[in-house]
């Protein structure tokens, strides 16, 4: 018996071993500083696929790059005429889903391995669980549940969903560089971004990295004062408000 | 040139801002109005979020009805005990339309109450105003005078009980309208996001009959001090008060606003009321068009928490 769950064990712990390669990635920059004069950026992911101890490298890889914002809770809302006006009639909330999430590959996601493997591993847009309140349920839906739908396309208008098979690019069979496009509209935090090598229909290696989004300078400086000192905040912009009204006062004075 | 805005989270033109706060301003000062029922919709149009825009927007407006107000005061055209009769209801107006602006964010329907609210409420004020500026029109026309006050003539509003007194602006009216109009202003002014300004200075002028000198300048102390609470309770309850977006726009507000004052006064005061009850007319239509014409995405994102 004891043997058994060794071998198994054994088994378990070689897994991993049994794959030829595994990724070495690099970011071009592991946090980004949200300025007065930010209009958005673009991160660079370098990487290579390196041999394993004993390994062989395969010949066609293929490369999916996840990469997703800090969690936020949302609720889509549907319009319908009522009495000639138009109404939210209908909603769904999206249970802490990502604020930011990029997929890029580096071919059609459908020629990098079967459906179900695809959805297995939450490989693109369609594939990656939005958890949504039904009720008192939590689940994801179909992928062409029209709520799921209009969430992803309103992400998308916003410059924060998105999927490109076009993003990601071999330089040698081996070394791959990425981009990632993180909008002026990014909400600050921590962004995860998982790197998935593919060979032959099957995911063959997996590396994770994350870059922060963090406001510097003025804006970190409002930022915090807003949050830790709501009331000292809300006087100082009264009594700002307060002194500009009297400068404008005072200098357009005639009489 | 871009600037970002850190409560709002993203990046505007300056200059954009700038012209936007200018504008208002000067409409604000023109009319004695605070604005925030066009700057409010105007932010939103340009991709700030609303909770922002509105919270904001309180700051620029105090701002600007100080400015204006401290032009009228020098011309002692401030009648500082309406003001504060008027404040004292509409401080439990306020409260009571921060409990009602809550439950309907809840529910979803924000939106829709805040767009009916100004669909009824501006083309109502708009067309009254509209109406008597139009006839005040037609007897400058003809040659007779502008009846600005019919001394003989005391509506319903005038029967009341609790009389009282107000020096400045000669009038001897009951307390009980004054007290219904502040708690008017004080909560539509919650639910819609505005000084409310451009309600008050018509309920002045038609209910209690107060004199077109004292009206403008008592509603700008009564604009100032509720938008100033506002910026105080916004900041320190929703933390949505961006202050450089209020810099900027208060920067363009109370130059508008100076030129604007000078401007109204150049004006005959029925003409300017003619052109303020277009302005607020308008604007009401182009809030029942919204409402009307299906829109363009009939889906629309909320961000309920940021977990």
């Amino acid at each position: 018996m004891i043997a058994r769950l060794a071998i198994a064990l054994a088994f378990a712990l070689a897994a991993p071993a049994a794959h030829a390669e595994r990724l070495v990635v690099s970011l071009s920059n592991a946090r980004i500083a949200v300025t007065s004069n930010y209009v958005g950026e673009n991160l660079v992911l370098f990487g290579t696929v390196q041999p394993d101890a004993g390994g062989q490298l395969k010949s066609d890889y293929a490369l999916v790059v996840t990469a997703s914002g800090p969690s936020e809770t949302l609720r889509t809302r549907r319009k319908a005429r009522v009495l000639g006006i138009f109404v939210n009639v209908d909603s769904r909330e999206f249970v802490r889903v990502p604020s930011y999430l990029t997929i890029i590959t580096d071919r059609p996601i459908g020629q990098i391995a079967g459906p179900e493997v695809l959805r297995r591993l939450q490989v693109g847009m369609d594939n990656y669980i939005l958890t949504q309140r039904v009720g008192a349920d939590f689940a994801d839906t179909v992928t062409d549940d029209p709520f799921r739908k209009a969430f992803i396309r309103l992400k998308d208008q916003q410059h924060l969903y998105g999927q490109s098979d076009m993003a990601v690019t071999f330089l040698t069979s081996t070394v791959f560089r990425a981009s990632i496009p993180v909008p002026a509209n990014a909400a600050t935090g921590r962004y995860d971004v998982d790197v998935k090598l593919f060979a032959q229909g099957g995911m063959v290696a997996r590396t994770a990295t994350a870059f922060d989004v963090t406001k510097a300078g003025i804006e970190q400086y409002v930022v915090e004062s807003s949050q830790d000192h709501g009331l000292l905040y809300g006087l100082a912009t009264m009594s700002m408000a307060l002194a500009i009204g009297w400068l404008a006062s005072a200098a357009f004075r005639r009489d | 040139m871009q600037v970002y805005l850190p409560i709002a989270d993203l990046p505007v033109n300056i200059f954009l801002v700038l012209g936007m706060g200018l504008a208002v301003g000067f409409i604000s000062g023109m009319f004695g109005i605070g604005g925030g029922f066009l700057m409010t919709p105007l932010l939103i149009f340009i991709g700030i979020p609303p909770a922002v825009s509105v919270a904001s927007v309180a700051s620029h407006i105090a701002a600007s009805s100080f400015t204006g107000a401290l032009n009228y005061w020098r011309r002692r055209a401030v009648d500082v005990a309406l003001a504060l009769m008027l404040l004292s209801a509409g401080i439990v107006g306020t409260a009571t339309g921060v409990w009602l602006f809550t439950l309907l964010r809840a529910l979803d329907q924000l939106d829709l109450v805040i767009g009916v609210s100004y669909v009824v409420l501006l083309t109502a004020v708009g067309g009254l105003m509209i109406n008597e500026g139009l006839r005040a029109e037609l007897r400058a026309r003809r040659g007779q005078p502008a009846t600005l006050r019919r001394p003989g003539s005391h509506n319903w509003v005038h029967g009341l009980p609790l009389k009282m007194r107000f020096k400045r602006s000669k009038i001897y009216v009951s307390a009980i309208p004054v007290w219904g109009i502040g708690f008017i202003i004080g909560f539509v002014g919650a639910i819609m996001g505005i000084g409310g300004g451009f309600l008050l200075v018509p309920m002045l002028i038609y209910f209690l009959r107060v004199p077109t000198a004292t009206v403008i300048g008592t509603s700008m102390i009564l604009t100032l001090i509720t938008m100033a609470s506002a910026t105080v309770m916004h900041a320190a309850t929703n933390h949505l008060v961006d202050a450089i977006l209020a810099v900027i726009l208060m920067v363009g507000g109370v130059i508008g606003a100076q030129f604007g004052v000078r401007t109204g006064h150049k004006m005959r005061p029925e003409r300017l009321r003619l052109l303020l009850g277009l302005l607020v007319f308008a604007v009401g239509i182009r809030f029942a068009y919204e409402l009307v014409v299906p829109p363009d995405d009939l889906y629309s994102l909320r961000v309920v928490s940021p977990k």
